[in-house]
This record gives C-alpha cells, sequence and structure tokens, in this order.
C-alpha cells in the first residue's frame, strides 16, 4: 500500500516537480505559532462553511427556478416534495449566517491582536476584500427566494446607488434591468450569486492564504516568532516557537470543527429559521410590488451598516451621505492598518485607552445593529414611555455611528502622538495549551 | 525537548479511528444530496397511474397515453391482425416472450397476444434499443423495409421491427420485445395504466 | 486562573452574552406583540393536527387554497389512509396526489371580498402560529363592516366569520373615544354561545392552527428526529477529534 503511494508521488513528482513542494510548504513545513488560542478556530470555520455553501448551493441549484414567476414556488418545491430538499436549503440558510457570525469574529480577532500590522497588511486587504464581496453574494442570495422581504430589501439596497447625485436614477435602472427589482434582476442576480462571486471569492481566498504563508501567522502576543530565536523539534533552521500546520493545527482545527457543527446542526434541525432572524417571516410571502412589509429590515449581518444610512440625514438636497456614511464604514476598516500607528500588535501589550476604545467599537457595532433590526424601536417604548421614538432612536443611533468612526480617528491621534503606554512585548510567545 | 517516548501505537489507532468515523459522517452526509436526484414528490404524482377510456378507440385504431412521461399505445386489434400473430412466430426472436424477454410484461400479459384482452394491447412505445418512439404501421402489406410485413411497429432510429404484438423481429438490433406496462380494466371501456389487477381488486 | 480562562472571561462571555439579548429579546417582544394570545399550538400531536385538518377542509377550503400540500402527504403525515382523506377530506374530486386547490374561481372570489383570499400554505411561517390563533378568536359582528364582521387582530379584514356557529356571535364594548380619534375596541363579549364552549372553541382553533403549522412546514414533524442523531454522531467526533488533538499536542511545549 504505502509502496503504491510512493510510487504515485514520484510519478506526480516527475512530471509536476513543484506540488509535492507546495503542499509541504502550506502544510506539514509551514510553521504556525504554538500559542493559538480559541479565537484561531474561525478561519478554518470561515473555510468550511464556504465548502458548505458551495456544495449545498450547487444542489439548490438543481431544483431552484430563477423567474419571477417561478422562484417562490420552486423554493417550496425544494421544501416538500425533492427528497431532503429541505435540509439543503436550511444548511445553506443557516450556512449564511453563519458565514457572517465566522467572519465576524475573525475579524475582530485580528484587530484585537493588531493581525493587521505589518507586515500583514495585505494578509488583510484580501481579507477586507473577501469581506466586501461576501456581502455581495450573500445579499444577492438573499432575492433569490423572491419573498416579499428579498423584493423589497433588493429594492432598498438597489436605490442606495439612486442616491448618487445626476447618474443615480439611470445606474438604478441598470442594476434591475427593469423599473422595479423583477425577471431581469432576479436572473442576473442569480448568475452572480452562483457563479460569478463565488469564483471570485475563492480566488481571493487562495490569495489570502498565500499572502498569509509568505509573512506567517500573528498570534495571541503579537511576537514575530520568525525574529525569534530558531530551532524547534522538527527543524533546526524554523522558528522555535513554530509547529508544522500539519499535523498539530488540522486536528486542533478538527476538535472546532466539531463543536461548530454542533452548533450548526442544532440550529438546522430544531431552530432553523433562528426565531425569525435567519429566515424571516416576511419572507413567507411571495413578493409583492404593492406592498411592502410593515418592518423592512435588512437580515441581521447587514443591520449595523444599515442603521449608518438611517441615522445620517440628508442635506444639500440629497440622500448620499448615509450611503456614503455606510461605505465609508467599511472603507474605514480597509484603512485600518494605516490608521494604528501603534507600536505593539496585541491587546496584551496595549494601553488602557485603546482597549476601552476597542471595546466602545465592539458595543457601538452591536448597538447600531440593534437600530437596523428594530430593537431599539421596540425597546425605546417599553424603557422610556410615551416619548418621541425617532429623536430617542436617532439619538442613540447617531451616538453610536459616532463611536464606530471615532474610534479610528481616536485610534490614530492615540498612536500618532504617541499617547498610548505600552508594556513590554515578550520575546517568545507566552502560552499554549 | 524530544526526549519524552511517543506513543506511536495509540496515535495510529486514534488518527484511524478518527478517520474513519469522520469518513462515515462525510459519506452519510452525501447520502441526503444522492437522494435529492430521485424522483421528486411531484415526479412521483406526475407519473401516478391513468386512467384513460377506451370507448372511442376504433377497431385498427391506436391512442398514445402519456403515463410517467412514457408513451403508451393503446391499440384496438382486428380479428385479422390477431390472426397475423401466429403466422410470424417463426420470425421473432422471442415469440412466447419468455426467454430474454420474460420480464417485458406482467405475468398476465404473458401469451401470444400479449395483453389481457386479445383486441387490446397496451404497450410501452419505446424501442428496446436505444429508447426511440417506434412508428405504429398496422396496414398488412409489403414495405420498403420488410416485403412481408404483416403489420407492427418500425423503429426509425435503427429499424428494428416488431409484431403487432409489439414482438422484436430477429435480424434488427433491438433485443427484447417492447414492455407492456401494468394495467387493469376498471370495467369493459376504461383501463387504468400503472395498477396491476390485483392491486387494484 | 490560566490566561486562556481569562481570555474566556473577558471576551467570549460578553459576546455570547450580547447575542443571547439580542435573540432573547427578540423572541420576547415577538410573544407579546400586539398582545396576541399564546397558540400553545404542538405540531407533534397527531390527533391534535387530525382535528385541525377536518375544521380546515370543512371550513376553509371553500375559499382557501394550500397549494403547496399534497392529499397524499396530508395522509402519510397525519396518519390517515388514503379512503379516509379522499373521502373525509377531498371535497374538490382532485387526485390523492394532486395538491390542495380550492375550487373558488379567483375573479369571482375578488368580486365578492374585493380580493382573492390568499393561499394559506404558508400562513403560519408568515405571520407566526399567535398570530392565526388570535386571529380566530377575534372576530367581532360589526354592523359598519361591509361582510357584517370585523377583527381586532386584523381590522376591517376582508374575510366574513366562517367559524361563527362554532364559537357564536362576539361583539365589542369600545372604549371612549378621543376626541379627533375614531373609537378603540375595549373587549369582545360572547353575546350569543355557539355550537361549542369557549373552552372547547379555544381548542378547534389550537388544532386548527396546528394544522396550519404543520402545512407551512412539513418537515417540522420530523426533522427533530434526525436531529438527535447528528447531535450525538458529532459528539461522539468532536470528542475523538479532541483525544486526537491532545495526543499530537503532547509533542508540543
Amino acid at each position: 500500500m504505502a509502496n503504491v503511494f510512493t510510487n504515485i508521488g514520484d510519478w506526480v513528482t516527475e512530471r509536476a516537480p513543484n506540488m509535492m513542494p507546495a503542499y509541504r510548504k502550506h502544510m506539514t513545513e509551514y510553521y504556525a505559532p504554538k500559542n493559538f488560542n480559541l479565537w484561531y478556530y474561525f478561519g478554518s470555520l470561515a473555510l468550511l462553511v464556504l465548502v458548505n455553501q458551495i456544495v449545498t448551493g450547487i444542489f439548490l441549484t438543481m431544483n431552484y427556478n430563477p423567474s419571477a414567476a417561478g422562484a417562490f414556488d420552486s423554493v417550496q418545491y425544494i421544501m416538500r416534495d425533492v427528497e431532503w430538499g429541505w435540509l439543503i436549503r436550511y444548511m445553506h440558510s443557516t450556512g449564511a449566517s453563519l458565514f457572517f457570525v465566522v467572519v465576524f469574529l475573525h475579524m475582530f480577532r485580528g484587530m484585537m491582536y493588531g493581525s493587521y500590522k505589518k507586515p500583514r497588511e495585505l494578509v488583510w486587504l484580501l481579507g477586507m476584500l473577501i469581506f466586501l464581496v461576501l456581502m455581495a453574494e450573500a445579499f444577492m442570495g438573499y432575492v433569490l427566494p423572491w419573498g416579499n422581504m428579498s423584493f423589497w430589501g433588493a429594492k432598498v439596497i438597489v436605490s442606495l446607488f439612486g442616491t448618487i447625485p445626476v447618474i443615480g436614477g439611470q445606474l438604478v435602472e441598470w442594476i434591475m434591468g427593469d423599473f422595479l427589482p423583477a425577471d431581469a434582476t432576479l436572473n442576473r442576480f442569480f448568475a452572480l450569486h452562483v457563479i460569478a462571486l463565488p469564483i471570485v471569492l475563492l480566488l481571493l481566498v487562495v490569495l489570502h492564504i498565500a499572502a498569509l504563508h509568505e509573512v506567517g501567522s500573528n498570534n495571541p502576543d503579537g511576537v514575530e516568532i520568525k525574529k525569534g530565536p530558531k530551532g524547534n523539534r522538527w527543524d533546526a533552521l524554523k522558528p522555535a516557537d513554530g509547529i508544522p500546520f500539519h499535523p498539530y493545527y488540522t486536528v486542533k482545527d478538527l476538535v472546532g470543527v466539531g463543536f461548530f457543527l454542533l452548533i450548526a446542526a442544532f440550529i438546522i434541525f430544531f431552530a432553523p429559521t433562528f426565531g425569525g432572524w435567519f429566515l424571516e417571516h416576511d419572507n413567507s410571502i411571495m413578493a409583492n410590488n404593492l406592498v411592502t412589509p410593515a418592518e423592512i429590515k435588512p437580515v441581521w449581518y447587514f443591520t449595523p451598516f444599515y442603521a449608518i444610512v438611517r441615522m445620517i440625514p440628508s442635506f444639500a438636497g440629497t440622500a448620499v451621505w448615509g450611503v456614503l456614511a455606510m461605505f465609508g464604514a467599511i472603507a474605514v476598516l480597509f484603512l485600518l492598518p494605516w490608521f494604528d500607528r501603534g507600536k505593539v500588535k496585541s491587546i496584551r501589550h496595549r494601553g488602557t485607552g485603546y482597549k476601552v476604545a476597542l471595546g466602545l467599537f465592539v458595543l457601538s457595532f452591536f448597538g447600531l445593529g440593534a437600530v437596523g433590526a428594530g430593537i431599539t424601536a421596540e425597546v425605546i417604548p417599553e424603557w422610556f414611555g410615551d416619548v418621541d421614538l425617532t429623536t430617542y432612536e436617532n439619538a442613540f443611533g447617531r451616538l453610536m455611528t459616532l463611536i464606530y468612526f471615532g474610534f479610528f480617528a481616536f485610534l490614530w491621534a492615540y498612536t500618532h502622538f504617541g499617547w498610548e503606554k505600552t508594556k513590554p512585548v515578550p520575546e517568545r510567545v507566552t502560552t499554549h495549551d | 525537548m524530544a526526549n519524552e517516548v511517543v506513543d506511536h501505537g495509540r496515535r495510529r489507532f486514534l488518527t484511524a479511528t478518527t478517520a474513519v468515523v469522520g469518513g462515515l459522517g462525510i459519506v452519510s452526509a452525501a447520502v441526503p444530496f444522492i437522494k435529492s436526484w430521485e424522483p421528486s414528490a411531484r415526479a412521483k404524482a406526475a407519473g401516478a397511474p391513468v386512467t384513460q377510456s377506451l370507448a372511442k378507440i376504433e377497431a385498427g385504431q391506436m391512442l398514445a397515453v402519456s403515463w410517467r412521461s412514457l408513451p403508451v399505445f393503446v391499440i384496438n386489434r382486428t380479428p385479422a391482425q390477431l390472426a397475423t400473430l401466429p403466422a410470424v412466430d417463426s420470425r421473432l426472436v422471442d415469440p412466447k416472450s419468455d426467454g430474454a424477454s420474460a420480464a417485458q410484461q406482467p405475468k398476465y400479459a404473458q401469451n401470444e397476444t400479449r395483453s389481457i384482452k386479445p383486441e387490446w394491447l397496451v404497450i410501452v412505445g419505446i424501442c428496446t434499443h436505444l429508447g426511440c418512439v417506434p412508428n405504429f404501421v398496422p396496414e398488412i402489406k409489403p414495405e420498403p423495409f420488410d416485403p412481408n410485413w404483416k403489420g407492427g411497429f418500425y423503429c426509425p432510429c435503427h429499424h428494428s421491427r416488431y409484431d403487432l404484438a409489439g414482438r422484436v423481429f430477429s435480424g434488427v438490433p433491438a433485443p427484447k420485445n417492447l414492455e407492456v406496462p401494468p394495467y387493469h380494466f376498471i370495467d369493459d371501456k376504461t383501463i387504468q395504466i400503472g395498477v396491476d389487477p390485483k392491486e387494484a381488486g | 486562573m490560566t490566561k486562556r480562562q481569562l481570555l474566556m472571561k473577558r471576551y467570549i462571555f460578553p459576546v455570547a452574552l450580547a447575542f443571547g439579548l439580542i435573540v432573547g429579546s427578540a423572541s420576547a417582544q415577538a410573544a407579546e406583540e400586539g398582545g396576541l394570545l399564546p397558540a400553545g399550538t404542538n405540531v407533534q400531536d397527531q390527533a391534535s393536527l387530525q382535528r385541525g385538518a377536518k375544521l380546515f377542509f370543512n371550513y376553509c377550503v371553500g375559499c382557501h387554497s394550500l397549494k403547496y400540500m399534497r392529499y397524499s402527504r396530508i395522509a402519510s403525515d397525519l396518519g390517515l389512509s388514503e379512503q379516509e382523506v379522499m373521502q373525509n377530506l377531498n371535497f374538490t374530486g382532485a387526485r390523492f396526489e394532486d395538491p390542495v386547490v380550492s375550487h373558488m374561481p379567483a375573479d369571482l372570489a375578488t368580486k365578492w371580498f374585493g380580493k382573492a383570499p390568499p393561499d394559506l400554505s404558508l400562513e403560519v411561517s408568515a405571520k407566526t402560529a399567535d398570530w392565526v390563533y388570535t386571529y380566530l378568536n377575534t372576530f367581532y359582528l360589526d354592523p359598519h363592516s361591509p361582510v357584517g364582521w370585523n377583527n381586532t387582530t386584523l381590522p376591517n379584514a376582508a374575510m366574513p366569520f366562517p367559524l361563527w356557529e362554532l364559537q357564536g356571535m362576539q361583539t365589542a364594548e369600545m372604549k371612549p373615544a378621543k376626541p379627533g380619534e375614531d373609537p378603540a375596541v375595549e373587549k369582545l363579549v360572547l353575546s350569543q354561545p355557539g355550537k361549542l364552549t369557549p373552552a372547547q372553541y379555544q381548542q378547534a382553533t389550537r388544532d386548527l392552527t396546528s394544522f396550519l403549522e404543520y402545512a407551512s412546514e412539513p418537515v417540522a414533524l420530523e426533522r427533530h428526529h434526525y436531529g438527535i442523531w447528528v447531535l450525538l454522531f458529532l459528539a461522539f467526533f468532536t470528542l475523538l477529534a479532541a483525544m486526537l488533538k491532545k495526543e499530537y499536542w503532547k509533542d508540543v511545549h
């Protein structure tokens, strides 16, 4: 048996001399810091969800009908008439939401431990591109079931482009291929969702990992293991604090995969709508261009960004400012490596100001999410009684928006003017389990 | 650093066990995806038994009925046509339908006329060679493809020929007689395709 | 306390807590939204589903379809025979395999009620079980309405009340109107009893809501059974993976 494998290996190596070395470079001879903690599971989990979305997505297209007349019915056809179609659809819909859970946590990990800082700016930029494409992918996928939330979600999001001065109106018609979301819109979103964007996404993921493996992984201590002492039990020239990715992190990630699948399976089999958060009530009504749902709000992972649009008033005769602010909220994340001029990477060694600011940033993200999801609209009358809801909600939402952007401004000033008092960074990584 | 003893046996055992259990998981997870290719409830509903009245099919006429998306030929054979059947036995591959074509009809249609009632032939119009739909050529007269033609089915794709009971001639590409679907008579003038007589009883 | 535990405490718990709070507040808010009554449905209760199906096919199917439900599926899911379904539930002459489609022509319905009665296959998914149950319990006589009935859950509903002979007739007691506002309903009183007692009627509407909840997602009857086995398998796999990880990580110091 072993002989057969060796022979096949030799046969391949003779014809493609760099294939085996590439495997070794990324797996058995990729030395990752040995002190990864819980936060480092989310990268591999994101990859797992991506695979899940692709496989379940391919099977959904086999029975889905991308037409305004047939889309809604075909989803129910999948749910009821296709054998196990319900499972495939719930895996896809749950996967979509969990994708964002995992990616948000992965991004927060990067912020917390300074993984975006030199020399990993390129890794961060590619990651942010993935996030951007993922948002487009999720939005278009959300339109496909052609429920009433799909329809009005499409209408509102596409209308964001309508706020652009001069060309806005024409741009909106061009995106939709009609005067409202219609057959043409559904067809092009379907093509982009199932072919174009997944290809881009896969390419970006490959580049993201390739860029990471060029510089090596960061770690919770923010120590550059490549600059530390050399020599470990596998290789005398490699970092002393590094361990081969395979088998050590592959088996470790397997544990993470197990836990993650437990959570995912629980949702898929016992709470697939997740109380109306993953699959919304109003999307059980077919798209109706005459009736807007009573509570029009985006699916949960877009709520923080949507809230920013709502919080910025229009002035000078245009509503473009809210849209600019929303895209700005993503743009500042792209620029994070250049806002932060701090000398140390990890939160473990950063000043109190940074810790407080990051905490407030997370809080503002949740706060904006609550505004966007309509939670504040429910809670404010309960807590404050008969008050002017809009005033209270705007006050809260604008404060949260201010904190969100304030984090980046503060971070720049805090590090640029040397106000940050950092703790000494150890020479070697400190903990592992 | 490398001075402790690694228990290679335990390591191998755990690796193998995890791989096998994980592999089992992946195989089980694949089952729903493979099963999703089976005919859906809608396809099965469309393939449900079909009831067909015979009242308007004149002697010598044929009617094609769709059952499970298959063309089912219902033919009212005349006494003259029935008389041709024994005459062609010697030129057929399996005249008694008990050889290669034993499974091509339910037991109750395994006879000279391949039918429940002699005059009524109910047959799936799909050539047993490569699945084309044969033409119904009922006239007893010389044809370009057979100077001794006694009436039957002629497949335009690869020239396979069948007699008026759907029995295949020797020397043509098709290997077996045409298939007789399960069917039964609800009354004298109505049949139901897709249900055997005893199931219906 | 190790550094790892410290980290857990510092970051993971707040995040989990925030997530829990959002979901919790949302479900709490859904429950008390607009003062809906708790439906108390249970789709695993087959007898209740059967009673609900009977009510649906006696009182609702004249106008409302369940176009995504096949009679055959209802039979197998509710433990009914083909004969029972075809004799007791199917009054339209549809085949056993066909979906449940009302015989009411849409154009006539539009003429009578102002709009075609909606398909009810996904009613519970769209509105929640509590909403449907409350709706069925809050019809009252209203001489100002074109159909003679009104509803506090869906004011000015186009539907006349088909279950009145079961529940009886409710009338509304109005709040004293504030100047410039329409009078609001204070409470509903049963002014003329029907065939069922109030408790029986509540049970009947609960059964009907259960049946519609099942129709919204037929697979809800079975997905739990698969889920248990999947979770058990995954727990076992995770345990194995954890042991494997521990074994390998003996190398790492």
